[in-house]
């Protein structure tokens, strides 16, 4: 298992690559989740307003 | 005739794209995750060392990959900024600035998972090489484009400037694909992309293909999600909303 992680000495070149790669991966949906949801949260507040305008 | 463009004109209305692409985006995450995640295994546990590079070798399962993202982003970019200026369409607007920001940060994986990979082969982390050049002017591309869109506050004219700055940047594209051909360049040339054989062994190589199809889909899953929410804020008086909402 430690053969496996040492990578035969290319462990500090590999793993970093492998970290950035999946925080990128991972960041990237959440950006998009986020972007999605305040978008939505967003235009349903108004149309809450607006419909509330519209009551007499 | 009305008939023969109803296609071309469902994929320009932005109720119809915003529901699809809320429909497709499962259909492309799922099976990008399970390619990913069999990649990483294939790569990482059954192929066989390199007989050059030995382990080291592994970086280009993630580097290759994000690489290709850089590219192809920007030219799903490109053609959806080139759309929506010659029809005018607002959804391929939309969908082009959806691109820029995944693009953006794959470029940045692409360069420093390529730094990481140059120092223990090259013995140096960055040379000034075409290839390598190249990428980094994509990456100031992404970026200008980014930073136009957002220096600019009436929407029809951030998407108008920004296309025309995006269709000026696919002069980059041939010159990242084939730099390592036209120059004299550290970088190697294509193992995988090309039209002979690819040159590695199919332990090596069946993970590779998984995780370059895993990371299109993936990006596919990522930019619908994006582009929703950027028809959300464009369309954000729309009646159609009401009903997509509720």
């Amino acid at each position: 298992m430690s053969e496996f992680f040492a990578m035969d000495g290319y462990a500090a070149f590999l793993w970093p690559s492998y970290l950035i790669t999946f925080v990128a991966i991972i960041a990237n949906i959440v950006v998009a989740r986020r972007a999605h949801e305040r978008a939505r949260t967003e235009a349903l507040r108004r149309l809450d307003r607006d419909s509330a305008e519209a009551q007499p | 005739m009305g008939t023969n463009w109803a296609w071309f004109h469902r994929f320009g209305s932005p109720p119809h794209v915003y529901r699809l692409a809320g429909l497709l985006t499962p259909w492309f995450a799922w099976p990008a995750g399970l390619a990913i995640v069999a990649a990483l295994y294939g790569g990482l546990v059954l192929a066989p060392p390199d007989y050059q590079q030995g382990e080291g070798f592994r970086i280009i399962y993630v580097h290759a990959p994000s690489a290709w993202l850089s590219v192809m982003i920007y030219s799903v970019m490109a053609t959806a900024a080139g759309i929506g200026l010659i029809w005018r369409m607002k959804v391929a607007h939309a969908a082009a600035a959806s691109c820029a920001g995944i693009g953006a940060w794959f470029t940045v994986v692409s360069l420093v998972t390529g730094m990481l990979w140059g120092k223990p082969m090259w013995g140096t982390y960055w040379v000034w090489d075409p290839r390598l050049t190249a990428q980094l002017v994509l990456l100031f591309l992404y970026l200008g484009y980014m930073g136009l869109r957002s220096g600019i506050d009436d929407l029809g004219r951030a998407d108008r400037a920004s296309a025309v700055l995006a269709l000026v940047g696919v002069v980059n594209i041939p010159i990242i694909r084939y730099s390592v051909e036209w120059w004299n360049s550290i970088h190697q040339a294509p193992s995988v992309m090309k039209m002979e054989k690819p040159s590695m062994p199919m332990e090596m190589l069946v993970p590779l293909l998984l995780m370059f199809l895993g990371f299109t889909l993936y990006f596919a899953a990522v930019m619908l999600v994006r582009l929703r929410a950027e028809i959300l804020r464009r369309e954000r008086n729309a009646s159609w909303i009401r009903e997509a909402l509720r």
